[in-house]
């Protein structure tokens, strides 16, 4: 049960850098982290299996900055939108010099 | 933890491992936001049902709670408020088959829901109860996150809700109207 877990977790994780990699959409890119973040909370589950329960630990603490991530990010976002009305990776190039 | 897992029990782990990949792919292929979105709450689901079943009752929870439920709503409400959606390509589900059989599993798993709801449980499956603190139930599944997170991990505890009470004011801060100001 633990190899699989972390098999499906290095799957997953691979599967968010290539959200990372290819999308042009911040917020789906923003999402895909999301699914990394996912990834590595069910290697630390899959592991606390071995280690005890401070995995679990964790993973709590993990949660707690996805959301404080995600509550900075998307007003970043919204930021960005209000300033050029566009969340493509394109249009952002304001640190281009 | 016992060496030789039940049939039923490895089948449902694959299954559900299976259903995350799947959705994971489908997460990454889709053009529109919002059925990314939910194909990332779909991942969301699975993984949160892997975690029960591999004792992590407490982290199962909250991963419906906090991820499936108020991060992917944030999510979704951003992409509302900037309208990124397109409103023909919201939802896989498309034509009449595909919307009566998704009423269809949905009708189903309500039933089951309430069918579980109503279920009485053998005694052998009660939560234990514990003598020390006169009949109340054991610590059971939070217990055994609450102890080491109260105790060794006390400082990052008290250091994540300065986390988050920085995130709330930068949020503010940067999500208000200059004109405001």
């Amino acid at each position: 049960m633990i190899p699989e877990g972390l098999a499906l977790s290095a799957v997953l994780f691979a599967i968010g850098t290539i959200g990372v990699l290819t999308r042009r959409n911040a917020i789906m890119i923003f999402m895909s982290v999301e699914l990394m973040l996912n990834a590595v909370n069910l290697s630390f589950v899959a592991l606390s299996r071995l280690y005890g329960a401070t995995g679990q630990v964790f993973v709590v603490f993990v949660m707690t900055v996805a959301a404080a991530e995600a509550a900075v990010g998307l007003a970043i976002i919204i930021a960005i939108f209000r300033h050029g009305q566009s969340v493509n990776l394109k249009n952002i190039n304001l640190l281009k010099g | 933890m016992p060496t030789n897992l039940p049939l039923f029990y490895t089948v449902h782990f694959y299954l559900f491992g299976l259903l995350a990949i799947a959705s994971a792919l489908a997460f990454v292929t889709r053009k529109s936001p919002v059925s990314a979105a939910l194909w990332l709450v779909s991942v969301m689901f699975c993984l949160a049902a892997l975690y029960v079943m591999m004792g992590a009752h407490f982290v199962g929870i909250i991963q419906v709670l906090v991820y499936a439920g108020a991060i992917m709503v944030v999510f979704l409400f951003v992409v509302m408020l900037l309208n990124l959606g397109h409103p023909d390509e919201l939802s896989d589900i498309r034509g009449k088959w595909g919307r009566l059989a998704a009423g269809g599993i949905g009708i189903a798993l309500l039933a089951q829901v309430m069918a579980i709801g109503r279920t009485h449980f053998l005694p052998a499956l009660q939560p234990q109860t514990n003598p020390v603190f006169g009949g109340a139930p054991d610590r059971g599944a939070i217990g055994s996150i609450a102890q080491p997170l109260f105790t060794e991990h006390l400082l990052a505890f008290e250091l994540t809700s300065i986390l988050l009470l920085a995130a709330i004011v930068g949020a503010v801060a940067v999500g208000r109207r200059r004109s405001a100001s």
